[in-house]
């Protein structure tokens, strides 16, 4: 007989018994689509990671003094600094070997006007290094120009959000805006590096030249630096790193190297890929959880189902069926049902990490190797599970099977 | 040979093997049968008659003994070719019935036709419905076993019987679950059958049966005990006339 007619069969039989076929399917459904949702979810969070981490530029490595450890507080007020100044700077780009670019970074905050205009911002004073280290590039004007950082000239570059929000549409550059009420004229505006996930807008930013920032905007009591530093390649990172830490140390008298945190973009994704790398392990354990009891509801209902039909199954065979055609209605069966309940399990997976990606705000990623996934998955539970049910279907003492009570 | 021989069996028997006990349903069957007769066969319950008609219909295979249908060795037959058989050349009816639930009365006709040579739907549907025609049951072709009585359900499986055109039928009591006007009825479609040539053999133990065939085999401990022809040979429609109609049943839908 041919396959097509025992498919039609098999169908028919299916349809026929509707309740049993979509609890048979339920589990598939409901593991498939945890697998697709646990996924999109945990490559969601990988991935924002990720880009948080690339968006910080290439081969970044960024040197702070340590303020969270007691034991260098103590050291700070006994007189030994361990703050960062402009001299670390200078050392670290003349003395070091493998560095690119090397710029200071005071941060602040601070309100922002224009005309009648208000916002509220970050500022960052920098040097003009700043912007080959994260990579931030124009998208329209100019950046400011190292001879404006040494006079300390009132200019700044500034972020999308910003542009958006404070010029309304207004073309910003050559504009003055102020910065806490000091006048600065805008030189350049970014392109923008989209808004992170995590909450922290990266357009949300004012960019000006440190020695403006510091005498005008920080006051000297107040500075607290960080140094960032761009190595000439990924491979001379962990070297770059050792180096500006024995430097400090030289540098900074009395200091140990719990008084520094010289940590590298490396580190970061490191220290946050096995965090997520946690978390994917978790959530594929909950979703393989219900896979199984998935396919075990296969195959559990597959056989209570051989039982209640081997009546059917007796009275196929007396009327011409095959072993093999019992067999094969069997397997398609089995495989019909682990397939349309592979494809329903996707399409709800799938919108309900939609779903949950737009009411919980989270990022998902829904990837093509997890659908892959899914459906290697539901094609083996139904041939996995269906085979043994079809076995014993197919090898049924045809007698006893019309006999059976 | 007298090729109008149908079945040929010779020295047939069965053993069931129960743990340690050995029951001899069989004890050496010799029989012939020819084309187009209509036997009965007779015999108290546990005298080896059902499992007789699962020899004849191939749904069994014997212990020792030989079986020519047709004059081929069933014994020399693969899997295969039984299956084959069992599609084309026999159409069962059974006492129980056994028709798929959850399935039409024209589906239930139809499942032969699904085993066999490729066919198309509308052909399918169409040698159902006829089949149905001939049981009387074509207005019925759309409902459940459940909704139909079980004169109805049986004569949906004397037209999944014979909807592959078989040569023979085995009825293994087919009217030992209806009351008796039902049970005359579907003997009268069993005469009307045989009378369009079909071979027929009947399983049953009540005499009043028996009759309508033309020749009643009786068994007793797994052996045949008399073999005669019915000198007194009843036609179903005849009686039917004297029996009082039951109209309740064809309420019953
Ligand atoms: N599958 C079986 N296994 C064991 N014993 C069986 C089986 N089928 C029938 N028998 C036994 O064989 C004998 C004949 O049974 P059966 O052919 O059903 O008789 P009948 O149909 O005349 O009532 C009985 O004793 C019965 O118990
Ligand atoms: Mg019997």
């Amino acid at each position: 007989m041919d396959i097509i007619s025992i498919m039609k069969i098999a169908f028919k039989s299916l349809a026929r018994n509707k309740t049993r076929t979509f609890l048979t399917m339920l589990g598939i459904i409901i593991g498939v689509g945890a697998v697709i949702t646990m996924i999109a979810i945990g490559q969601g969070a990988t991935k924002v990671v990720n880009d948080q981490i690339s968006s910080m530029g290439t081969n970044v490595i960024m040197v702070i003094s340590n303020t969270s450890n007691t034991q260098s507080r103590a050291r700070q007020a006994a007189g030994s600094g361990n703050l960062l100044d402009e001299g670390d700077v200078k050392a670290i780009q003349e003395t070091i070997d493998g560095v690119l670019y090397v710029s200071p970074v005071y941060s602040t905050y601070g309100q922002l006007k224009y005309g009648s205009n208000n916002w509220r911002g970050s500022i960052a004073g920098a040097d003009v290094d700043y912007f080959l280290i994260r990579d931030l590039s124009l998208e329209e004007g100019q950046y400011f120009y190292p001879s404006e950082v040494e006079s300390g000239a009132k200019v700044c570059v500034i972020g999308k959000t910003v542009a958006d929000n404070l010029f309304l549409g207004e073309d910003p550059v050559g504009k003055t805006m102020r910065i806490r009420h000091i006048p600065f004229t805008v030189k350049g505006v970014l392109k923008s590096k989209g808004a992170s996930s995590m909450g922290m807008d990266q357009d949300d930013i004012v960019i000006a030249p440190y020695t403006t920032t510091v005498s005008r905007l920080i006051g000297q009591r107040w500075r607290f630096m960080t140094i960032m530093v761009s190595a000439v390649s990924k491979e001379k990172i962990p070297m770059v790193q050792e180096d500006i830490m024995n430097l400090l140390l030289t540098r900074h008298n009395g200091t140990t190297r719990d008084d520094f945190i010289v940590r590298s973009q490396t580190d970061i994704a490191e220290a946050a890929n096995t965090v997520s790398k946690t978390l994917t392990v978790l959530l594929a354990s909950i979703a393989g959880i219900s896979l199984l009891v998935g396919g075990i509801g296969i195959m559990n209902i597959m056989l209570v189902s051989v039982t209640e039909r081997i009546k059917e199954i007796g009275i196929r065979m007396a009327v011409g069926a095959s072993k093999r055609d019992v067999l094969l209605q069997f397997i398609i069966e089995a495989i019909t049902i682990s397939l349309i309940g592979g494809l329903i399990g996707i399409i709800m997976g799938w919108s309900l990490a939609v779903i949950l990606g737009q009411t919980m705000n989270w990022s998902i990623s829904v990837t093509p190797w997890s659908i892959l996934l899914a459906v290697g998955f539901s094609c083996a539970v139904g041939i996995f599970f269906g085979w043994y049910p079809a076995r014993k279907a197919a090898n049924l003492n045809l007698i006893d099977a019309l006999r059976y009570e | 040979m007298d090729n109008n021989i149908l079945i040929s069996v010779k020295g047939l028997t069965k053993t069931y093997q129960m743990g340690e006990v050995y029951v001899h349903a069989l004890r050496g069957i010799d029989l012939d049968i020819d084309n187009r007769e209509f036997v009965a066969i007779m015999g108290a319950s546990g005298s080896g008659k059902t499992t007789f008609m699962n020899l004849l219909g191939c749904l069994d295979r014997p212990t020792t003994g030989t079986y020519l249908l047709d004059g081929i060795n069933v014994a020399d037959m693969d899997d295969k070719a039984i299956t084959q058989v069992r599609n084309q050349k026999i159409g069962y009816v059974f006492q129980a019935f056994y028709l798929l639930p959850r399935t039409t009365a024209l589906e239930n006709v139809e499942l032969p036709l699904l085993y066999c040579r490729k066919m198309s739907t509308k052909e399918r549907k169409e040698k159902a419905m006829y089949a149905l025609e001939v049981v009387g049951l074509a207005d019925r072709a759309k409902h459940y076993p459940n909704q139909l009585s079980g004169g109805q359900q049986q004569r949906v499986a004397i037209a999944r019987a014979i909807v592959n055109d078989p040569v023979f039928i085995l009825a293994d009591e087919p009217t030992g679950n209806l009351d008796t006007r039902t049970s005359v009825e579907v003997m009268e479609l069993f005469q009307k059958l045989h009378s369009e040539g079909k071979t027929i053999v009947l399983v049953t133990h009540e005499f009043d049966i028996s009759r309508y065939a033309l020749r009643i085999i009786t068994f007793r401990d797994g052996k045949v005990i008399s073999d005669v022809p019915n000198n007194d040979v009843h036609i179903a429609s005849v009686d039917l006339k004297k029996l009082p109609r039951l109209d309740i049943e064809e309420e019953v839908s």
